[in-house]
């Protein structure tokens, strides 16, 4: 699904990632955790095409295509799918006309027909179940006013509504009680698949409880010092990020 | 200089000093105002005297003015004696034949529209074929109308038809010597529309289809008198969304609406004019004067305007609130891309008591725009409890361009409310990036965000104007970003 071989990007002459190396196959679900400044949130935003984070090495292949290559909406559309740290503001636009903007664009994108009305509401209401959320969501303004669980609920519920083939969660679990972050995972979890792939970037352990990873990575200096099954997330809960960094030995491939 | 050529000047110039008072054939006059003008104008129109000794009075005062400079645009002096007053329209040999000759850009952006083809061709200045019949369109909507007794005609007409109608209400909203610009129109005005709405009459349809074919010889000085009786209600939709050139650069126009105790008037114009080039040359200036006023009580006008083309725009519609109880209401959208400058608001004038007013105000501004909100809301002594609610938001995209707000609060009364919020927010790169990772295009993305901007201004348009509108913004914001 995804090679990353030797990315390095560098910002305003700093290294914020650093040959760094990560395979995921269909169907799995990464952590990748690591403390602050690790580049964690640089690896979702470089997948995702972000402006301002200038690749310097390395190469991305996601489904055997050159991702650095593609624009973002073209990543869109191919089925990279980057739930937002901070979801962002759109005053005056529904919810719901985006997410009928969004999801025709991919539609027309691999030469399906556009949604009609009803059909696309049938659809909404299905999803809107799954994240339990109420129909009125729909026509308030894109994230306007969301409180911050609403707004990490939202961008789930938007990977649900365009069904992606790798998804990127950065960070969904911050902000979040206990409550919605169970409503959250619950979310994620329904949408597992094999033909799906979901990278979770976490500084925390707490959302692996409820979303179990296949593989969990720490990052740390730009690249990846140690991966592991899901136990490694919880060492590292139990002895902190001082753990890994301070121990060059740790470094193994993914 | 050669003596020949002077002297064909000088002979050119006597002819039509001498001639054109007699000579009511000529179809154009040469460059030029005086009295002997304005009387040719008159004649060519078999006006009755009393609109002559209005344009002359007009005249007179106009003379003594001088145009206005206040106003947060730049553009070198009129010469006012460079322009011709009367042309008569092109005839069908002068014009262009086919689409064929058609700038392919302008047509482009008609396609783009969605503008059937017949109607491309109507717009283009194609003199068009019999298929295509808008004399008749507009006669069966004529016949509708005046069943009810709905008047609905060119101002000239309505001169000739109904004198005294016209001559109670023209001026009585802006008065022939209101400004510099509204005064020169007063002397000079050639084309316009005038509508009489009678007493407890709801005007049928919008005022539009039949426009918008109709539109199509607007002249530089139109002149537009809207009269709703009492208890009638009318919606009016000026202008069209499809781009209008123009070999005229100076368009000064004046509009009055008249509403009687418990009438409403809604006021929609979509102004595209030529913007000029992307380096600012050529380009309409639109100095326009609107004004309504609520003559009787719980009366109300609203103006929404979606002004996207023109170099220059200038223009404040305004609503003198008289009747107790009346509302006033305007939403804008002033858009201004490459060298476009707009310097466009309200007067909101509360004079009776229990008066409300709107002001709704959005402005877009990319590439060099110069975009001005300058709003007056006044309130006289003797309007007790009035109220105004205002929100001027400024939306800017690149950084070489401008948002100016000039809001005037003038209030005499101690109990009027009045509230005024204004925002000035830059489109994101945060924004657009967030939408093109839900896959839309760059240009979809931008599309949308300022869509969702002016969104509280477009549900007051009638649907269809609505749908245009919104295809417009984004066809003029083309390449505005990256």
């Amino acid at each position: 699904m995804l090679k990353i071989s030797k990315l390095t990007v560098t910002v305003d002459g700093k290294t914020i990632l650093n040959g760094l190396d990560l395979e995921v196959g269909p169907g799995e679900v990464h952590a990748i955790m690591g403390p602050n400044g690790s580049g964690k949130s640089t690896l979702a935003n470089v997948i995702a095409g972000r402006e301002g984070y200038p690749v310097t090495g390395g190469s991305v292949s996601f489904l055997g295509q050159d991702l650095l290559s593609l624009a973002p909406e073209k990543r869109a559309r191919e089925g990279v799918f980057l739930a937002f740290q901070y979801p962002v503001e759109i005053p005056g636009v529904a919810n719901v006309y985006l997410l009928k903007e969004a999801v025709n664009a991919t539609r027309q994108h691999r030469g399906e027909e556009k949604l009609d009305a009803m059909d696309f509401l049938k659809l909404v209401r299905e999803k809107l179940k799954l994240l339990q959320m109420k129909e009125e969501f729909l026509y308030r303004s894109v994230n306007e006013g969301f409180s911050g669980g609403e707004k990490k609920r939202n961008e789930i519920f938007q990977m649900a509504m365009l069904e992606p083939r790798l998804a990127v969660l950065d960070e969904t679990d911050s902000g979040l009680d206990i409550d919605a972050l169970k409503i959250v995972a619950d979310g994620v979890n329904a949408q597992r698949s094999p033909d799906r792939s979901v990278i979770l970037v976490t500084h925390y352990q707490r959302l692996l409880d409820y979303i179990v990873p296949d593989r969990v990575h720490v990052l740390a200096g730009g690249r990846i010092v140690r991966s592991g099954d899901k136990r490694l997330a919880l060492e590292l809960e139990a002895q902190g990020y001082g753990w890994v960094e301070s121990d060059p030995s740790t470094v193994s491939a993914a | 200089m050669n003596p020949a050529v002077t002297d064909l000047g000088e002979l050119v110039g006597r002819e039509y000093k001498e001639g054109f008072v007699t000579d009511i054939e000529a179809d154009t006059l040469p460059p030029g105002l005086d009295e002997d003008v304005i009387r040719f104008l008159s004649a060519k129109k078999d006006e009755p005297d009393f609109v002559l000794e209005w344009r002359l009075d007009a005249f007179r005062r106009w003379q003594n003015m001088k145009q206005p400079n206040w106003a947060q645009v730049r553009h070198a002096p009129i010469d006012f004696q460079a322009i011709s007053y009367y042309s008569a329209p092109k005839s069908d040999a002068d014009r262009p034949k086919s689409l064929d000759e058609i700038d392919p850009k302008l047509l482009e952006t008609y396609d783009k529209l969605g503008i059937p083809l017949e109607e491309q061709k109507a717009l283009a200045g194609i003199a068009v074929d019999a298929v295509f019949d808008s004399v008749s369109v507009a006669t069966t909507f004529k016949d509708k109308l005046a069943k009810i007794g709905v008047i609905f005609c060119p101002l000239s007409e309505a001169l000739a038809n109904h004198p005294d109608l016209v001559r109670q209400y023209l001026g009585s909203v802006v008065p022939a010597a209101d400004n510099f610009y509204a005064a020169l129109n007063s002397a000079v005005f050639t084309e316009g529309s005038f509508v009489y709405i009678p007493k407890g009459v709801r005007c049928p349809m919008e005022l539009s289809t039949y426009f918008r074919i109709n539109a199509l010889n607007t002249g530089q000085f139109e002149r537009t008198l809207i009269i709703a009786d009492e208890g009638s209600y009318v919606s009016y939709l000026e202008g069209c969304t499809a781009p209008m050139r123009d070999e005229n650069q100076l368009h000064a126009a004046v509009v009055e609406l008249v509403a009687l105790k418990d009438a409403q008037i809604k006021y929609s114009t979509v102004q595209n004019w030529y913007p000029g080039d992307e380096e600012g040359r050529g380009g309409i200036y639109n100095f326009v004067t609107k004004r309504g006023v609520c003559r009787g009580d719980n009366a109300k006008i609203s103006w929404t305007q979606v002004e996207t083309g023109s170099a220059i725009t200038w223009k404040y519609p305004s609503v003198l609130l008289e009747g107790d109880s009346s509302v006033g209401e305007f939403y804008s959208v002033a858009l201004t891309n490459h060298c476009q400058q707009a310097d466009t608001g309200t007067k909101m004038v509360h004079i009776g008591r229990n008066t409300s007013s709107t002001i709704i105000s959005k402005g877009i501004s990319a590439g060099r725009g110069q975009n001005a909100y300058r709003g007056l809301v006044k309130v006289l002594k003797g309007a007790e409890t009035a109220r105004n609610y205002s929100q001027c938001d400024s939306l800017l995209m690149g950084d070489r361009c401008g948002a100016h707000t000039f809001p005037y609060l003038e209030v005499k009364n101690p109990t009027a409310t009045i509230e005024h919020e204004a925002t000035t927010s830059k489109i994101g790169e945060d924004q657009l990036f967030y939408c093109r990772q839900r896959g839309l295009s760059e240009e979809d993305a931008v599309s949308l965000i300022v869509n969702g901007f002016c969104k509280e201004v477009f549900r007051e348009l009638p649907m269809e104007f609505a749908v245009e509108a919104q295809k417009l913004l984004s066809i003029s914001l083309e390449g505005a970003v990256g």
